[in-house]
């Protein structure tokens, strides 16, 4: 049971989809606008990501390697149809909230990925756990985005009216504000895990092909020894 | 042999300060304060020390805070602060200048790592952050009093089809609507030509600026080429702000580049675009292709490697 609650906590803390692993970052710009909106977004995607974990982990010894990726899509399109119709008939002004955003869970990375990072290769109890725990951690992350933007950018919360009118910064809730807010909260994430002690490793989520990447990690100072090496040895020859 | 220091060159002494620097360019901006306040009143002067004030005190704060060396003495927060009093209309809300100048400290130039490392100009962030969230204030100008002509209805960016040569004084002088500090051609020049004799700046990039100003609205079918130029913003963007040495090019020829996509990019949007005036747009896009800029115009040095 420990393990199946760490797995929960990975997908919130240390792994958490949009701050660390940067997936899905499409939809929180996008929708953590309004609470409501954000927590419907947030509700919508964990249940397409339970489902589709759960059931690509079922068919993960039936599904052939060179078309997974389709068959994954397919499955999570299923899902993300589900949602649609159901938020569509019961929840109207959430669908026309969430506008094309819903549809577009079909392709959301942290769905797709999760997929092809956890749910094939983990059984079907872990994949369900990993599958809530990324879900809570977007919703989350989305939700204290959008109660810092809908504050400050139309002075209510949850449509209730906190701050008079009048008295709004505009641009934080359009896209300029959207990114500064987003990229404002992975700091404050790195600087309380830095505070806690638990270094940053900037290596999560990484596959060893440092290629561009910027961060500067040990890992690309061991591969760029390697590459070093594998060049003076082609010189040689 | 202990007191010998190594560092990195240049190894030039000089006994020219950042503090010197921004002390000529807050004199150079003088001029146009004083005409603001003869054209729009006391609220003009009050606007910009109270900008001030907010920018320096957010400098220390944030520094404090952040345990760094306090770097307010060397005044780049006091221009900074100038600058965004000067990009906002006589009656702008007093809260809303201030949280400009918030944006314009703390996200363009504190937490890129302060004076030196900012990479666009943090007076435009200010005057964009204002812009995107009071669009409304900031495009209500009060108007100076006295007359009943094309210029006290509107800034004259919105009527340039009707300005012909007689409303040259009145654009020259700044007796029209519009900024604090952007309407007073002649101030303007003013403080120009005493930071190039002061040799603060090189007057490369405001030429080209101003020129291409005239020369692509013209091109463009744009009303007025030459009048354009003493309307909206380009004279305070082109003298005072694309000129900031943080964010403009290094060599010769890459101010003469940056003036001139600045100039076309103002006239781009000024003829085609939604909104009325395009100097902070230009400046803030050009301010993101410096880097790149200066190294397609960097010098070959005498003997130096041949590249491949």
């Amino acid at each position: 049971m420990k393990r199946k609650l760490n797995i929960l906590a990975n997908g919130i803390f240390k792994e958490n989809p949009v701050l660390i692993l940067i997936l899905g970052c499409c939809s929180v710009l996008a929708i953590s606008i309004t609470v409501s909106g954000a927590l419907g977004m947030g509700a919508a995607l964990t249940f397409v990501l339970v489902g589709a974990n759960v059931v690509i982990s079922l068919l993960r010894k039936i599904i052939p390697d060179k078309v997974r990726i389709p068959c994954y899509i397919v499955v999570i399109a299923t899902f993300v149809t589900i949602v649609e119709m159901v938020v569509e008939a019961f929840l109207p002004s959430l669908y026309e909230a969430l506008g094309v955003f819903l549809a577009l869970i079909v392709v959301n990375c942290i769905v797709l990925g999760r997929a092809e990072m956890f749910a094939n290769k983990n059984t079907v109890a872990d994949s369900f756990f990993d599958g809530l725990g990324m879900g809570i951690g977007y919703t989350v992350v989305i939700v204290a985005i959008a109660v810092f933007r809908e504050l400050i950018g139309s002075g209510t919360i949850w449509g209730y009216r906190i701050i008079p009118e009048g008295y709004q910064i505009g641009i934080v809730k359009q896209t300029p504000g959207g990114f500064f807010c987003f990229g404002a909260a992975m700091a404050l994430l790195v600087y309380f895990m830095n505070k806690k002690g638990k270094k940053f490793d900037p290596r999560i989520g990484c596959d060893g092909k440092c290629g561009n990447c910027g961060l500067g990690c040990k890992n690309q100072e061991d591969n760029a020894a390697l590459l070093a090496a594998s060049d003076k040895e082609a010189a040689e020859v | 042999m202990s007191s010998l220091n190594i560092s990195i060159s240049p190894h030039i002494r000089s006994s020219r300060t950042t503090q010197k620097i921004m002390l000529d360019v807050i004199i150079a901006l003088i001029p146009a304060l004083i005409a603001s306040v003869v054209i729009f009143g006391v609220r003009a002067l009050v606007l910009t020390v109270i900008s001030v004030l907010v920018c320096v005190l957010c400098e220390y704060v944030w520094e404090k805070l952040m345990h760094r060396e306090v770097t307010i003495f060397d005044l780049s927060a006091v221009v900074t602060g100038i600058l965004i009093a000067y990009n906002v209309p006589v009656g702008m809300p007093v809260w809303q200048l201030i949280v400009g100048d918030v944006a314009a400290i703390i996200i363009a130039k504190m937490l890129f790592g302060g004076i030196g490392c900012n990479f666009v100009n943090p007076a435009l962030v200010g005057r964009i952050f204002i812009m995107f969230s009071f669009a409304t204030e900031i495009t209500t100008y009060t108007y100076p009093a006295g007359g009943a002509d094309a210029l006290s209805s509107a800034t004259p960016l919105t009527v340039m089809d009707k300005l012909d040569w007689s409303n040259f004084t009145q654009l020259f002088l700044g007796s029209h609507g519009g900024v604090i500090g952007g309407t007073c051609a002649v101030a303007l020049l003013l403080g120009g030509v005493y930071l190039v004799l002061r040799k603060v700046i090189k007057p490369i990039v405001p030429l080209c600026f101003i020129g291409s100003v005239a020369l692509f609205t013209w091109a463009f079918g744009g009303a007025q080429p030459i009048l354009s130029v003493f309307a909206g913003g380009v004279m305070l963007g082109a003298i005072f702000m694309a000129t900031d040495y943080v964010t403009s090019p290094i060599t010769n020829w890459g101010k003469a580049i940056f003036g001139l996509a600045c100039g076309l990019i103002t006239a781009f949007i000024r003829v085609f675009g939604n909104y009325a005036e395009g100097v902070t747009f230009a400046i803030l896009i050009m301010n993101l292709v410096v880097p790149y800029i200066n190294d397609l115009t960097m010098k070959k040095p005498l003997g130096g490697a041949v590249k491949k």
